[in-house]
């Protein structure tokens, strides 16, 4: 009973953390419809440039320049880069930001190298908030959840109370009819394009110390953002927030419990073959929770798409 | 006009062919294992320490033969089979006989069949498979073949003796297992079930699990199990990435106990290890270098930190790798026929430098070495890893570890 409190804190976490990611990602695609495939570039960048200044300057400096840094950067990709190849079309769009992806890990590698970076939690926060039955609960993951909790509703805020969220929103839908009412929606582009990145900055500055920094942690997050999203539902904040956090508590949950499969299958009322290793189900039979674990959101996705491709909380049907 | 293109096109033809020559004098490796993705930095380090051993132990003292040098060529295979194998083609294509894979046991199985297969076909271009680290059992048993040989001890090998340590240990009580999902992660599992129920029966091993290689992105619902299931010791085989974020995470989420493993050092993992797990980390491996064994491993580690600063010689058994197959190329008096470089290579006793004899025994091809169980500390610690002034300091020897070992390979000689 404990573990289970347990395992939705720590589902809690990795959930928030993935919308932190998929929050800007979702933005971005529904507001340009570009697939920005480098996004988790950027919060790969915001681990390590937050790394390079905690070493000089501390960690709470880092965490605060860190995201602003890769926020410009973001933008300035916007303004340079994409908004150039824009007029191409949307399958030069993608290669750029497939080969900006790459770049980006390159230089990561050219400038830090390709090892692990000692990028740690910081001295005040490296103790234990509390323990339940004997599992500790550190004091980082209480402070991240409230970083991403604050984003959340900070995001919240400026899309449905302000005028620049509405604005925001009504260039997501009509952004021709906005361009005509006077808005100058290119800047609008970019500040989403910049605050989305930023957003994966924070990110990755949060999550650089408890799940490491590497050349190779944008390539391990980068599927599973997109999967978000399209479970979320496209340009849906909402939808975003709760696509993450399912899949937070469904991966936490099944890698925590060794349900296997035979024990479900003998629970619905197949019995178990009597030689397995000859029967041409065997793998099916022997597959536990904690292997599958990771392609459940994959298999979520799918039947997202077949029921209700337009996702959870998403509005268009295109 | 005609002339002078004639002209020009037979000297820069020459100018090829000289070019071409001078190549061939040096004796290639190539260097197949992952310099891109999760495991890159495994990979060039690895990579690195090849370069440096071939330099400093060949090419400065004059290299072999009549001269020849040892060339170190780079192949990114990107931890994965399907592209060693084209790579192992591109290789042998370019004229190189000589192959050095270590990162991952997937890859070394498709690559010793791939090489068993080849030699076969192709008895003019033979390669030779120098296995430095890819530790499942089955390449020296079931799979075994003439071509293949393996410079570090294999993962039976290392079970035995660091379940030696730990059995000594009367107030463990339960140990939980854990690794990467493929034939290394099993076969670490399979020996440490069967060592730690021969020796210490009463011990009760409280988990057993195996999770995806290089995927996982947090490792907390993994520690919780292991928490949960009250383990004071765990056993892993875990390296790169996935030995990082399992070693963090176990710690972090409240695991009081040691964690035994096979490679938690180096490659950034001993800096961002740091003090959260002194006396808590051990390994088993071969070449202990704290404290360093001789004068000249010493000079070496010396030269390789003054050219890699951020560098680790974390797998010394690379220059053995290299000090062996110099050796056998002298003995043969040929680096061209692999065979009779192999036969040299088969029974041969090697000082190494890092402590100790390397047998490499004849009737599988498995090196036997001095085994040492470390532990990470920052105390008494010459040569420390990633600048991070923690290292590995070794705490007992077994020395030829598994010598009259049982195998059951069958090897069919040309």
């Amino acid at each position: 009973m404990e573990l289970i409190l347990v395992n939705v804190i720590d589902g809690l976490v990795t959930g928030l953390l993935l919308f932190m990611l998929s929050a800007g990602l979702t933005l971005i695609f529904s507001m340009m419809g570009v697939l920005n495939f480098a996004h988790a570039s950027f919060y790969m960048l915001g681990a390590y440039f937050a790394y390079q200044i905690s070493l000089a300057l501390g960690f709470w400096v880092g965490l605060l320049i860190a995201p602003l840094i890769v926020g410009v950067m973001g933008a300035g990709v916007e303004r340079y880069g994409l908004r150039r190849v824009h007029q191409y079309g949307h399958v030069p769009e993608l290669i750029f930001t497939f080969g900006l992806a790459l770049l980006i890990e390159e230089l990561v590698q050219f400038v830090w190298g390709k090892n692990q970076m000692a990028y740690d939690i910081p001295d005040i926060l490296n103790f234990t908030a509390f323990s339940i039955a004997g599992n500790s609960i550190p004091a980082y993951k209480i402070f991240m959840i409230f970083i991403s909790v604050g984003i959340f509703m900070g995001l919240l805020y400026v899309l449905t109370k302000t005028r620049v969220g509405m604005i925001i929103q009504a260039a997501l839908s009509y952004p021709r009819t906005v361009e005509a009412l006077g808005h100058n929606v290119p800047l609008i582009f970019m500040g989403v394009f910049g605050v989305g990145t930023a957003l994966a900055g924070v990110a990755g500055v949060i999550a650089g110390p408890v799940l490491g920094t590497f050349p190779g942690m944008a390539f391990v997050l980068g599927s599973i953002v997109f999967v978000t999203i399209v479970i979320g539902g496209l340009g849906s904040l909402w939808g975003a927030l709760v696509a993450s956090l399912l899949i937070g508590w469904i991966t936490t949950f099944a890698k925590s419990y060794n349900i296997a499969m035979s024990d479900i299958l003998n629970g619905i009322g197949i019995a178990t073959p009597e030689n397995l290793s000859d029967n041409m189900f065997r793998d099916l039979w022997t597959v536990t929770s904690p292997q599958i674990a990771d392609i459940l959101p994959y298999i979520l996705m799918v039947l997202i798409l077949i029921f209700r491709p337009a996702g959870l909380f998403g509005k268009r049907e295109s | 006009m005609k002339n002078i293109t004639k002209l020009g096109a037979v000297s820069a033809l020459s100018l090829i062919v000289g070019a071409t020559a001078a190549f061939a004098d040096n004796i290639k490796i190539a260097f197949i294992d992952p310099l891109s993705g999760p495991f890159a930095s495994t990979g060039t380090n690895g990579l690195h320490q090849y370069q440096f051993a071939a330099d400093h132990m060949v090419n400065e003292k004059g290299g072999v033969l009549d001269g020849q040098n040892f060339e170190i060529v780079p192949f990114d295979n990107k931890i994965s089979p399907k592209e060693s194998l084209i790579q192992l083609q591109v290789a042998i294509d370019q004229g190189i006989r000589y192959i050095a894979q270590g990162n991952s046991s997937g890859v070394a199985n498709a690559l010793t069949e791939a090489i068993a297969k080849h030699n076969k076909r192709n008895p003019d271009s033979r390669v030779l498979f120098l296995n430095y680290a890819a530790v499942d059992p089955a390449l020296t048993n079931d799979k075994c073949n003439f071509w293949h040989f393996r410079f570090d001890a294999n993962a039976d090998i290392k079970m035995d003796a660091l379940t030696d340590v730990m059995a000594a240990d009367d107030s463990m009580k339960k140990v939980y297992i854990i690794g990467q999902d493929y034939s290394f992660g099993k076969a670490v599992a399979a020996a440490a079930v069967a060592n730690l129920s021969s020796k210490r029966p009463d011990v009760e091993i409280v988990g057993n699990e195996l999770h995806p290689i290089g995927k996982v992105k947090d490792f907390t619902p993994y520690a919780r199990k292991i928490v949960a299931s009250g383990a004071d010791a765990i056993i892993t085989g875990n390296w790169g990435a996935d030995m990082l974020g399992l070693g963090k995470s176990v710690i972090e989420n409240g695991y009081e106990g040691p964690i035994f493993t096979y490679y938690a050092a180096g490659s950034g993992m001993t800096a961002a290890f740091g003090e959260s797990a002194k006396d808590r980390i051990r390994l088993i491996s071969q070449g202990g270098i704290n404290p360093i064994a001789t004068e000249e491993a010493r000079a070496t580690y010396d030269a390789f930190e003054a050219k890699y600063p951020e560098g680790n010689i974390d797998q010394s058994r690379i220059f053995n790798v290299i000090g062996m197959l110099a050796q056998a190329i002298e003995g043969a008096g040929t680096a061209d026929d692999v065979v009779a470089v192999a036969k040299q290579l088969e029974g041969m006793e090697y000082d190494s430098m890092w402590g100790g004899k390397i047998f490499m025994r004849p009737q599988d091809h498995q090196a036997i070495q001095d085994m040492h169980v470390g532990v990470h500390t920052n105390e008494n610690i010459d040569f420390d890893y990633d600048n991070s002034g923690y290292g590995v300091f070794t705490e007992s020897t077994v020395t030829m570890a598994s010598m009259d070992s049982p195998t059951t390979c069958k090897m069919k000689r040309p």
